[in-house]
């Protein structure tokens, strides 16, 4: 296995099949009747989240605790971060306290690979800025596969703000390695250019979501990232509800085993209806679910693998 | 150092390349010694079942686990000999125990098998382990730690074909195929239709 996992595009196709997997099999056990299991005793694994996260983050904790790892969550707020501390004397205290593994959420990309450079445990990237977060894919994909039984072939469709999504990055590369053919839809002012020639042969993009669906076996809906949105990327919101929301109307437009994806937290009445969050297609629900299995195997695969 | 040797001498057994609970890095060029022969592992596996029988008053409540990989074909093949004997019905499950080693540090992470209870549960059961080799009880040990997050059998008991000496822990076996003294430098194979295509128990290596 490798070492860190800083982006998607670290797993070939065996090494993501060997992540599903594992994680299929932590998920069937978290149906017995004691729940964790002791694999990562004596680890400690801490949670660095520089940027505000609530489900990244207990995920990765649940999944870390259910594998009887030591967790020290490390919010930037109210820490010495706000004093000015940097990055680096940050991770050479988790250093010197002896920390197994870092999962870091930061909001400049590539942080989590400065800090692989600097500090000798595992580290694991929960989001880093516009760049990735592959356990996102990750997850997404044993979603993909418990639902339609496959990711080869499956036509998925990624709706949104491409631009600014770290998800959206991590998905098309993980999606490639596993053989799915990906649809970027987006406003042309959300999708950055030239990004097909850069991908190749596998990825298409359109501006026009009504035609995508009817060929689509998954459709992912990007969050709209208010906080992100310094300038004006669409006229209102209303307008991009109105172009790229998914409706239940819209919804119809799909292939009957479709599933509608969304990696959370949406923004019901804008990027999805809140009658297609709650319908029988949503997969929100499964996701977080799914979220710790996959989060679980990263860490037994990240932190077993450590011999010296 | 001479070895007892029952049964007829199978000349190069198969070697599966595939690792089980005693994978010690050996030569694989080695050729190995048979300690048993395949109709001597069929009378083996068919005096533990009587044993079984016996010492729980005719299998009431018994269930069988396997451990991957080869306690998992034994375990079925004492099932079928149970009910060819006494027509009882014994479930069978497999308990993976990769999550409960203690070598994760040394040895890094493995793939992970597929643990399966059978439909009855494990509470107030007398749960029998299969596997195919006592050695050093750390599989044992871990296997005891999976079933306690199970349930709360009402006993364990351990089957094992082959019982080869060198404790680590203080473990023993309830019922046992055959015990071969060996040295710590020797691997024992116990080869099983289902997975290797011949049963047979080998013993490799060791000073020639």
């Amino acid at each position: 296995m490798i070492r860190h996992l800083l982006s998607a595009a670290d797993l070939d196709v065996d090494r993501a099949t060997l992540v599903l997997d594992t994680a299929a099999e932590l998920a069937n056990l978290a149906s017995q009747e004691v729940k964790k299991l002791p694999t990562l005793r004596g680890r400690t694994v801490v949670n660095l989240f520089y940027e505000d996260s609530t489900r990244t983050r207990i995920s990765f904790e649940a999944a870390a605790k259910r594998l009887s790892a030591d967790v020290i969550n490390f919010s930037a707020r109210g820490s010495s971060v706000s004093k000015g501390e940097s990055l680096k004397d940050t991770a050479l205290t988790l250093q010197a306290m002896g920390a197994d593994a870092v999962v870091i959420r930061h909001p400049a990309s590539g942080a989590p690979h400065r800090l692989a450079e600097w500090i000798d445990g595992r580290v694991v990237n929960a989001g880093d800025g516009t760049h990735e977060h592959p356990t996102q894919a990750l997850l997404d994909a044993y979603t993909m596969r418990e639902r339609l039984g496959r990711i080869a072939g499956l036509r998925v469709a990624i709706v949104g703000d491409v631009l600014h999504s770290r998800v959206a990055r991590s998905n098309v590369s993980l999606l490639a390695t596993l053989g799915a053919r990906v649809t970027l839809v987006a406003p042309p002012t959300l999708l950055p250019l030239g990004i097909e020639r850069a991908l190749g042969a596998r990825l298409r993009t359109s501006f026009d979501l009504d035609a995508v669906l009817p060929e689509s076996d998954v459709v992912m809906l990007l969050r709209v990232q208010r906080e992100r949105m310094n300038e004006a990327f669409f006229p209102s919101a209303r307008e991009y509800a109105r172009c790229y929301g998914l409706d239940t109307a819209r919804m119809r437009r799909l292939p009957q085993h479709a599933i509608v994806m969304h990696p959370g937290p949406m923004n019901r009445g804008m990027e999805i209806a809140p009658d297609v969050a709650d319908s029988a297609r949503s997969t929100v629900v499964d996701q977080v679910t799914n979220g710790v299995s996959v989060r679980m195997a990263v860490l037994y695969l990240l932190l077993g693998g450590s011999a010296k | 150092m001479p070895y007892p040797v029952s049964g007829a001498s199978i000349p190069s057994a198969p070697v599966s390349s595939k690792s089980d609970s005693t994978d010690i890095p050996f030569d694989q060029a080695t050729e190995g010694k048979a300690i048993l022969a395949p109709a001597d592992v069929t009378r083996v596996v068919d005096r533990i079942a009587h044993q079984i029988l016996e010492k729980t008053s005719g299998a009431v409540d018994a269930v069988l686990l396997g451990i991957p990989t080869r306690g998992v074909p034994l375990a079925h093949r004492l099932a079928a000999r149970i009910h060819a004997f006494e027509g009882i019905d014994v479930p069978v499950g497999v308990l993976d125990i990769t999550l409960y080693r203690d070598d994760l540090r040394l040895r890094g992470a493995r793939a992970i098998g597929h643990t399966e209870v059978p439909a009855g549960g494990l509470d107030a059961r007398r749960v029998i382990l299969v596997d195919d080799v006592l050695f050093s009880g750390r599989t044992a040990r871990a296997a005891l730690d999976a079933l306690q997050d199970l349930g709360r059998p009402r006993t364990v008991q351990l089957a094992v074909l082959v019982d080869r000496g060198h404790r680590e822990l203080p473990i023993r076996a309830d019922y046992v195929g055959k015990n071969i003294p060996t040295s710590l430098d020797e691997l024992v194979r116990v080869l099983v239709a289902e997975t290797d295509g011949t049963d047979g128990v080998v013993l490799y290596g060791g000073r020639s």
